[in-house]
């Protein structure tokens, strides 16, 4: 069980090589292993959503799956996603609209929000919590996360190309 | 174009909604939790929990364990006794209470499931976990107390011999008379109420890497709590070390809401294995250990009765409250507080004046149960507000009508309750008229009608509440519990006009740095960009009694405003000294000094500051000037800064599946001088959820031999995005006039009213049924029950 394996995987655009225990889940690699210790484990078993990271191009739950399993992935947290501002948006709107509290959440709620937001068109406030039904904050009582994210979703809508803004709506 | 207001002067922070700065670093992924810590050869501990509610423990192998890889301490209750000296979660002010001392780890046995007996150290979570394994306790197990009526039955095993019975704590108020009101009164309603046990499911569990450096002797703690203070005494006390060398540090917390305030025996083993190992050691709860070892709340049975006359007039409550709170009381907050709330708050709103109550606290094999978010106000909101409502019903009153006539008038106070809670001045009448037009009440109720005649059934429920912030020395320190109701700032001006301020308060992510720092920005006259607030540490802030029961604002920020005017004074008086000028003259804005009645720019506060630190040789002969204050501000007046609103709740029941769809919730609440609406809001807002997640979802399931059977987030159901309800809120300011700043707290007014207006809602949408429940979390089980349907 404690015998290492080697692994090798690419995480916020760098090459990353460690040896590492088979059972180390992905989490406890980014989070001790690299330090990237933005992505939080809340429950451990795929439920609360804090542990969420980017998985070759589809979120997923970090505590769900075995280092291992990542072995040659593209993963990015969300220090990757800030570094190339790709969240920049939504950590605007998160911050303006005070859309965390303790903050524990929050890197698997941008997440969430980040590909909710990467489908066309606006999402009705249903549809945002329904999105955001695997997330779970116990400070903000969520509304103010789905304020954030409904913002960013009609700025980014109001930014696009005219004819593009009616296909997505269509 | 409208007219200035006060926000339109400049450094007007107060009342603003401004954004946390410390929110971005948490939003970038860069958030620094006790889970993040790593220290140079930093250990971990995973603790061997006892699989019994209650069993004695018979030998302890552990020399497999001793054995495997990577092991460094095995310890067991033994081991940490040596060390540590035992504890007593009792006050006095609870007159008769009893409690029996507790240890790190137990010693001969074990009084609830899960907990922990042997702690395993180790150089990896993962390896510690696996020694664990290898840990052999034999147990004989004894016969569990989990039933509150059976805890007291003569007879009954009992928890703790030594103390004679199952009984932690007997209280009662009587104002005398409540028999005769009852005999004469035109109606009567009465119901019986059980409310679940719940806990805080912070996302970050406890969390605490203790460092322990024999050399000087040191202790440093990184914990995640709200009270480092606190901790830092019982530290120091329990094992031995000077104050002075304990230091408590309380980085980025991931959730508290009273749950990490008190005394864990992982917690204070921790303190104990680093003594032990002279290295630092980690624990982390993992989920399961949080379920089964963080404090539980409500936990109650109340029978309570509602004397009103014939035309709706409340005349008097008969109140009965048990509530189990586990083997022992918590430390060194007690497990009696929760229930003392629950008997004191009731009825709080009304006007009536004779109320009789009792409360028993009694001990089960369950895990303590303790303070955490609303203590208290939940139970007696709900209790008082279903009970107002049997009463609306009997009178054929109007909800709203009912509470009209029966509210303690915006105009009467001060005024005292039939318990003995002073109220300064509350605002009840001008809350529930906020509420009824926000609610757009009346259109409700025809939509209600019609949407009847479909099958469609929706409920409309209201709940006032009085909430408890601000509390002095009465609440902790007059009953010998070495917890602070003062706090202190130190505020310093840098050399370069920067403002750096530490202060005893905590920041939990409800935003205390924020507010502190508008404070300090508008009483000093700076940007608050200047401004550096600085908290969490024993080593660099005054003692204080940090973050607990809504004080933050109101104690916190008056002890912030008093500071920064303090300094505020010395400035002006250097500032004088250099442009020989009176110091009444002068004004600070901007960092500017100013002339105080053209408010025209003279020395800039950062020319004030190069002068004083490095060319103090310019200044008038004697002048010594102090550009750093210590402050401390302890409340005085009332024993507490009561506040108070009311929440309306809507909801769709399905009567087929019992299923509820909250469809809205309205708060209108009076916290006094609100600093930031921002974030006071989303403090309600919280709060509500909370307040929901216990109505309709979360609750401790036990089974008759004391197992938790559901003691996971797969299991134990919290409120996600998708049930909840977007929130309005509105407010009344009424100030307290015990403080310059007039603040009071709203960290649990959306807690308090939220499962009350809920239950009166569900009630609401049953009426047509004739059904009624009375008992949280309404699950869909427990309403198909009150509908007679299963």
């Amino acid at each position: 069980m404690n015998e290492l394996v080697n692994v090798s995987m690419t995480v916020n655009g760098s090459q990353v090589s460690r040896s590492i225990a088979p059972r180390d889940t992905l989490a406890d690699f980014l989070r001790q292993s690299l330090e990237l210790t933005g992505t939080h484990t809340g429950c451990e078993m795929g439920v609360c959503g804090a542990c969420l990271v980017v998985v070759d191009g589809r979120v997923v739950h970090s505590c769900l799956m075995f280092a291992v399993q990542a072995g040659g992935s593209v993963i990015e947290t969300v220090e990757g996603m800030t570094e190339r501002a790709a969240i920049a948006d939504l950590q605007e709107a998160f911050h303006q609209r005070n859309a965390l509290q303790c903050g524990f959440c929050t890197a698997g709620m941008l997440m969430t929000a980040y590909s909710l937001l990467s489908q066309p068109g606006i999402p009705t406030r249903a549809e945002i919590r329904d999105a955001l039904s695997g997330n779970y904050c116990r400070c903000t009582g969520y509304e103010a996360i789905v304020d954030a994210i409904e913002n960013v979703a009609r700025l980014r809508n109001a930014a696009l190309p005219e004819r593009t803004r009616e296909e997505a709506s269509a | 174009m409208s007219a200035l207001t006060s926000l339109d002067r400049p450094n007007s922070y107060i009342g603003r909604s401004v954004p946390r700065p410390n929110a971005k670093r948490l939003l970038a992924g860069r958030g620094r939790y006790v889970t993040d810590i790593v220290l140079p050869r930093m250990l971990h501990v995973a603790y061997v929990r006892s699989p019994y509610a209650h069993a004695r423990i018979v030998s302890i192998d552990a020399q497999a364990a001793r054995d495997m890889p990577g092991v460094k301490l095995v310890a067991t209750g033994q081991d940490l006794a040596r060390l540590c000296t035992p504890w007593v979660g009792t006050m006095e002010h609870f007159k008769g209470m009893k409690s029996p001392p507790q240890l790190p780890l137990p010693i001969d046995k074990v009084v609830w499931s899960g907990q922990a007996v042997v702690a395993v150290v180790a150089d990896t979570r993962a390896l510690a976990e696996d020694a664990a394994e290898a840990v052999s306790i034999e147990f004989e197990e004894l016969p569990a107390v989990i039933d509150i009526d059976a805890a007291r039955e003569p007879g009954s095993a009992v928890i703790s011999p030594e103390l004679g019975n199952n009984l932690c704590f007997h209280g009662k108020i009587d104002t005398g008379g409540v028999d005769d009101v009852f005999a004469s009164a035109a109606y009567i309603v009465e119901e019986e109420f059980r409310f679940g046990r719940h806990t805080a499911v912070t996302l970050e569990p406890r969390a605490i890497v203790a460092d322990y450096d024999a050399s000087e002797p040191r202790l440093t703690v990184h914990h995640a709590t709200q009270t480092p203070y606190q901790f830092q005494d019982i530290y120091s006390r329990h094992y031995g070390i000077p104050e002075s060398c304990v230091r408590v540090i309380a980085p980025d917390i991931g959730g508290s809401f009273g749950m990490k305030l008190h005394m864990y025996h992982e917690d204070m083993a921790v303190v104990g294995l680093s003594i032990m190992l002279g290295r630092p050691v980690k624990f982390v709860a993992d989920r399961v250990e949080s379920f089964v070892s963080d404090i539980h709340a409500r936990d109650h049975r109340v029978r309570a009765r509602m004397a009103a006359d014939a035309d709706g007039t409340i005349l008097a409550m008969d109140v009965e409250d048990v509530t189990a709170i586990g083997a022992f009381s918590a430390y060194p907050r007690t497990s009696v507080v929760e229930g003392n709330q629950v008997y004191r708050l009731m009825g709080a709103p009304y006007r009536f004046r004779n109320y009789r109550a009792d409360l028993q606290v009694v001990f089960q094999n369950k895990v303590q149960m303790s303070q955490y978010r609303a203590v208290g106000h939940p139970i007696a909101c709900a209790v008082t507000e279903r009970l107002v409502d049997m009463i609306a019903e009997k009178a054929a009153r109007d909800v709203f009508e009912i509470r009209s006539r029966n509210l303690i008038a915006d105009d009467a106070y001060p005024c005292t309750s039939p318990t003995g809670y002073q109220f300064e001045a509350l605002s009840h009448h001008a809350c529930l008229a906020k509420l009824r037009q926000m609610m757009d009440y009346d259109r409700l109720r025809a939509e209600q009608a019609e949407l009847r005649t479909r099958g469609i059934h929706r409920g409309i429920g209201i709940a006032t509440f009085v909430e408890i912030t601000n509390p002095g020395p009465a609440f902790y320190g007059v009953g010998g519990a070495r917890i602070s109701s003062q706090d202190g700032a130190i505020i310093k001006i840098t050399p370069s006009g920067d403002v750096r301020c530490l202060i005893s308060v905590t920041e939990l992510g409800q935003g205390t740095e924020t507010i502190i720092g508008q404070i300090v920005a508008e009483h000093l006259g700076v940007d608050r960009d200047r401004i550096k607030v600085i908290t969490g540490d024993t080593e660099t802030t005054p003692h204080g009694g940090a973050t607990y029961a809504c004080r933050g604002a109101g104690i916190g920020g008056e002890t912030a405003l008093q500071a920064a005017r303090k300094l505020k004074e010395n400035v002006l008086s250097v500032a004088a000294a250099i442009l020989q000028e009176a110091p009444a003259n002068l004004d600070i804005q901007n960092g500017w000094i100013v002339e105080a009645a053209t408010l025209q720019q003279r020395i800039e506060l950062s020319e004030i500051a190069r002068i004083v630190y490095f060319r103090s040789d310019t200044l008038p002969p004697g002048t010594q000037a102090q550009l750093s204050v210590a402050h401390h501000y302890a409340p005085q007046g009332y024993p507490f800064a009561f506040t108070n609103g009311v929440q309306g709740c809507h909801l769709e029941l399905d009567v087929e599946t019992g299923t509820v769809n909250i469809l809205k919730s309205w708060v209108v609440e009076d916290c006094g001088r609100i600093i930031n609406p921002l974030l006071v809001d989303e403090q309600i807002r919280g709060g509500v959820v909370q307040g929901l997640g216990a109505a309709f979802f979360e609750e401790c399931v036990y089974g008759d031999n004391g197992q938790l059977t559901n003691g996971s987030l797969a299991d134990y159901l919290v409120p996600m995005a998708v049930e909840m309800p977007d929130i309005e809120i509105a407010h009344v300011e009424t100030l307290t006039f015990d403080t310059q700043l007039g603040a009071k707290g709203v960290g649990e007014a959306g807690t308090a009213a939220a499962s009350a207006a809920a239950l009166n809602a569900v009630n609401d949408a049953m009426a047509p049924f004739g059904g009624s429940i009375a008992q949280l979390p309404m699950t869909p089980a427990r309403i198909l029950k009150a509908l007679g349907h299963i």
